[in-house]
């Protein structure tokens, strides 16, 4: 099958273009390879990568905006993101390999919401929201399920806003062959309460309930000792149990707010 | 030796230009005219027999040249084992057929149904996928431990799985040694399955003319010969003086490449067919399903000791997995490479060990990277510290205690080691490795909350695998001696063709330097050419640690035999009897005079023979030698290793690892310590990543660099080699023993005795390989439930 390739100059452009099988293309580290590996077949893909403007980073007081297009090079290479969330810019550092993150997107990795991918830990564990070319989507509401968002068919993502916290920290504990999140963990101190974020051990991206109480209490390492896990639903394959995983939710909740502290 | 200072020199290697500069030719590389390309169809199931394959639709596929299946083929030979084993009750090893494409029945994942050949590679891929096969699922053999018991039988012709029954060693003076023992220490292990991949994948491009009748198949392979012989002889039929095999470069083997495997196989009796070359490279995915796998051993090894920590005996029993078909060289590598280096550097006097080879659902598994060897040092080294723990000895001293320490030694099973000196290793890699340091460095890992812990691993490896008649004794198909031809030409450039294929050795430059500084020559002035059956008079290849004690001595013959020849010719020159002629420094000499001629000299005037004795010597200088060792060579070394591991989350983290090994004379350092580098890398990747994973099924789930996680820079800490000026070996006249898989091989106990050292506080007794933090965490947690 023949696949249209097509490379709009604006975003309004773009969404005209999404209809029946197209599929947007951003940075390609995930659609290439599915398209390689003749899991995905679009009829057409609609290529963001001509449209000016979409890989902006700005940041004010109140937060850093980041646009759908800005690569995770560019994240973790921004001072401006370094001084404001330096969890943010830390966690992009960390994704994949120095070629995945020269091309990857943010808006492309948010779109996919891979179960082990870092982002959506960043996006549920500051509690940004999801700036698309129809609507803003609060974390919250953004992710649904392995690989299904809130996004509708012909929604375009044009720049993620994350609140700056009082502190954050990204704690990866790598699975050994992929180097995806086997476990990610996000936790965050919001004006609006703690929020901890876990990425990798689930089917999707989830927030821990248990640690954000622990950790309201008192936001210190020795919260998150003995704070049980519920392991039931947690993946379980070749790389660790699920009460492996469960297990080191804590542990890495634990490192990650000694390093919001530290 | 002639030039000074070439020997021991860390020459840049002369090959690297081209592999640097993206100037290598690999077989994927080559297009030849009229160039077609093939796409294998391969089993879905690891078990099913085959109702039929639906060619129709894909043959009338845009592009589609011809369409191959096992019917086709039916007529062809099985694809060889290369060497013939005994079980113990004397009835010889089950040898079912290997059929080049499957005929009734697919026995693994990825095992080749059908060879699609069409004009573009994409039109093959495009047809490849409207091939419909028909499968009636049957059950799956995949597990080493139970295969013996499945139920199913992956052939009918071998009973409860079993391939044979192998036995070495005295099992009643083992018993006997038991019987009487103070201590004994028992262990199991599971020595991981692992998938070679070399950076290149598999490849080969054949292609038939008929103006000659002749084929040409180029392939990245280790051992061009082997392979034509076998092809032809074994499996084709065809004329072996018709067939051209070519390795050009070649990107890694690491064993994965010796074997004849059934792609090279059905393109060459395809190319005919189609009248057009096949070029088919293979995928990675299809690398992971259908390369040559390693390991996949499940043992239970005892060792006795007496009061003094005396080593009584070792008895083991192996279950040896070698997949579905018995591969080139699957019977020997659990075996003959594996039996025989129990004792390993200890005068351990009585040795028993039995290995059952079984048959399963899963790809074929042969030699990788150390072949056996790994297997057998894992075993004694893991035992060895595992006793030591035991009686509370110090796990350096109750080695010392045990070492061989007079030479020549014969073990308990069967080899002869010639020389040797394990002390000095051990005792050096001690003082680089900084033991005397360790407990401090416990005591600070303590404080940030890790366990640190030191594992030894003295390993032995026996290399240039020989004699011929010895191994033909023990069911060896085919020789194990190397050939060369040195081609002196008129201007005194030399070029060497040698039987031993170089795919990342840098064998183009550690010979030159052995034949220039043995000649007397500029090193620039040696070419050595290999790889080619068309070029290279014949080859046994390059394996087992093999090139330059084998291959490298095999050169020295013929350079010696043109050095015999030079002496006549420089007498007849100068007017002196041959037994007058010295040769040195690149001159032939008058003794005691200064009336000599240059090499270059000889040279010119062998082929330009005015003043030439005719009536006694023909002109030209070219000489040929094969050369067959008359014994193994013995590398031996000390590897040290120290890891952090992390309580909480099972993390290992290797801080410092030492090697100091004994190669005898060493040509190239700086060769050498590249191969100890990359070799303790991947016994670094068997210890903590890797591990080739089926389900119960008989599907492959680590197929990919998902899933199947190799080693990256940073899992490696700086590895610490040193090379001892060591104990030359006695019978190959450079003194050398073989390098390329020590690291492989030493390093996974060194490794696994230091997590288990660290993890002795928590009542860990073992860690399985590969010791990742997930199993790392599971034994911390079973432990402690105790």
């Amino acid at each position: 099958m023949e696949t249209q390739y097509h490379r709009p100059a604006s975003v309004a452009e773009a969404a005209k273009l999404l209809a029946g099988e197209a599929r947007l293309l951003a940075g390609g580290q995930s659609l290439v390879a599915a398209i390689k590996l003749g899991l995905a077949s679009p009829s057409s893909l609609v290529d963001l990568r001509g449209i000016a403007g979409l890989d902006g980073i700005r940041v004010d007081a109140q937060r850093v905006s980041v646009g759908a297009m800005a690569t995770h090079a560019s994240v973790a290479a921004s001072k401006e993101v370094a001084r404001a969330i330096p969890a943010l810019a830390q966690l992009a550092a960390g994704i994949g390999d120095r070629q995945v993150r020269a091309c990857g997107t943010i808006g492309g990795s948010l779109a996919n919401n891979d179960p082990a991918a870092c982002y959506p830990a960043a996006v549920l564990g500051l509690g940004a929201s999801v700036q698309t070319d129809q609507r803003q989507i609060a974390a919250d509401d953004f992710f649904l399920g392995m690989f299904e968002t809130a996004l509708r068919p012909s929604e375009i993502i044009t720049a993620v806003h994350f609140p700056i916290p009082e502190r954050a920290a990204y704690e990866k504990f790598h699975q050994p062959a992929s180097r995806f999140s086997l476990v990610g963990v996000m936790v965050a101190k919001t004006g609006g309460g703690v929020r901890v974020a876990v990425t990798g051990a689930g089917s999707c991206v989830f927030r821990c309930k248990a640690l954000e109480v622990a950790l309201t209490r008192k936001f210190a390492p020795e919260s998150c000792d003995g704070v049980p896990v519920d392991a039931s639903g947690l993946n379980d394959d070749l790389h660790g149990s699920a009460a492996y995983r469960a297990h080191l939710i804590p542990v890495l909740a634990k490192r990650a707010v000694a390093r919001a502290l530290g | 030796m002639g030039a000074p200072g070439l020997i021991g020199r860390s020459i840049e290697r002369k090959e690297d230009y081209r592999f640097l500069t993206g100037r290598g030719q690999y077989t994927d590389d080559i297009v030849l005219p009229n160039q077609s390309y093939g796409v294998f169809v391969r089993s879905q199931h690891a078990h099913a027999r085959l109702r039929g394959v639906d060619t129709a639709k894909a043959a009338r596929a845009p592009g589609v040249l011809g369409i191959i299946t096992g019917k086709d083929m039916a007529a062809v030979g099985s694809l060889p084992c290369g060497w013939l084993i005994h079980s113990l009750d004397g009835t010889p090893m089950k040898e079912p057929k290997h059929p080049v494409l499957a005929e009734d029945k697919v026995r693994y994942v990825g095992e080749a149904i059908a060879l699609v050949v069409a004009d573009t590679l994409l039109q093959a891929r495009a047809a490849a996928a409207l091939v419909e096969v028909d499968y009636d699922p049957l059950p799956a053999v995949a597990r080493t431990a139970t295969a013996a018991q499945a139920g199913t039988a992956v052939h009918d012709q071998a009973p409860n799985n079993v391939c044979f029954t192998w036995g070495c060693g005295d099992k009643s003076a083992a018993d006997a040694a038991f019987a009487r023992a103070a201590h004994v220490t028992t262990m199991e292990y599971v020595n991981n399955r692992l998938i070679p991949n070399a950076i290149e994948p598999r490849a080969a491009n054949a292609g038939y003319s008929r103006a000659d009748d002749s084929y040409t198949l180029y392939v990245a392979n280790q051992n061009p010969h082997v392979e034509r012989l076998l092809m032809t002889a074994f499996v084709l039929g065809l004329p072996e003086h018709k067939v051209r095999v070519v390795a050009p470069d070649v990107g890694g083997g690491f064993g994965s490449k010796i074997f004849l495997y059934a792609e090279e196989t059905a393109l060459v009796w395809a190319s005919k067919r189609i009248g057009r070359p096949i070029k088919w490279t293979a995928e990675r995915s299809e690398s992971f399903l259908s390369d040559a796998h390693g390991r996949d051993h499940v043992t239970r090894a005892e060792l006795a000791l007496d009061k003094d920590g005396k080593f009584l005996g070792l008895r083991v029993h192996t279950t040896a997995n070698v997949g579905a078909y018995l591969s080139t060289f699957g019977s020997c590598v659990p075996t003959i490479l594996y039996g025989t280096l129990l004792s390993g550097q200890y005068a351990t006097p009585a040795i028993y060990c039995e290995v059952q080879a079984v048959f399963t659902n899963t790809a074929p598994v042969d030699a990788y990277r150390g072949a056996g060897r790994p297997e057998a040092t894992y075993l004694v080294e893991r035992i060895v510290e595992m006793a030591a723990r035991e009686l509370k000895i110090d796990p350096a001293e109750l080695r010392r205690r045990n070492f061989v320490r007079t030479f020549p030694f014969a073990s308990p099973v069967g080899l002869t080691y010639d020389t040797g000196d394990y002390e000095a290793t051990l005792a050096r890699a001690q003082k680089i490795a900084d033991v005397d340091g360790f407990a401090a460095r416990r005591a600070a890992s303590a404080g940030k909350g890790l366990l640190r812990g030191i594992g030894y691993s003295c390993y032995i490896e026996a290399c240039g695998l020989a004699p011929s008649n010895i191994a033909g004794a023990l069911g060896a198909r085919a020789g194990l001696y190397e050939a060369a031809e040195v081609r002196v030409h008129p201007t005194g450039k030399v070029t060497v063709f040698t039987g031993s294929h170089s795919h990342g050795q840098g064998h183009e430059t550690t010979f030159s330097q052995v034949v220039a500084a043995r000649l007397g020559i500029p090193f620039e002035d040696v070419d050595i050419q290999h790889g080619d059956t068309a070029k290279v008079l014949f080859g046994m290849g390059t394996y087992g640690s093999r090139s330059l004690a084998v291959g490298g001595t095999a050169i020295v013959k013929a350079v010696d035999k043109i050095i015999a020849k030079g002496r006549k010719i420089a007498a007849h020159l100068l007017e002196a009897s041959d037994a007058d002629i010295e040769f040195s420094g690149g001159e032939f000499r008058v003794v005691g005079t200064d009336r000599k001629k240059a090499f270059a000299e000889i040279a010119l005037t062998a082929y330009v023979p005015h003043n030439y004795p005719l009536d006694k010597l023909e002109p030209g200088l070219n000489e040929n030698a094969f050369y067959d060792p008359t014994n193994f060579t013995y590398p031996a070394g000390s590897y040290i290793c120290e890891v952090e591991v992390d309580p909480a989350t099972g993390q290992v983290r290797v801080d410092r690892f030492t090697a100091c090994d004994d190669f005898g004379n060493v040509v190239n350092p700086m060769i050498v310590e590249g191969q100890v580098q990359g070799g303790v890398a991947q016994g670094l990747g068997q210890a903590l990543l890797e591990a080739c994973r089926y389900d119960e099924e008989g599907q492959l789930l680590s197929g990919s660099y998902m899933d199947y996680a190799m080693p990256r820079a940073d899992d490696l800490p700086s590895v610490k080699v040193e090379t001892l000026a060591g104990t030359p070996c006695t019978h190959n006249p450079l003194g050398v023993k073989g390098c390329g898989e020590a690291g492989a091989i030493g390093s996974p106990p060194a490794v696994m005795n230091a997590i288990t050292d660290a993890l002795t506080s928590l009542g860990v007794r073992d860690v399985p390989m590969p010791a990742s933090p997930y199993a790392v965490w599971t034994a911390i947690q079973a432990a402690a439930k105790h």
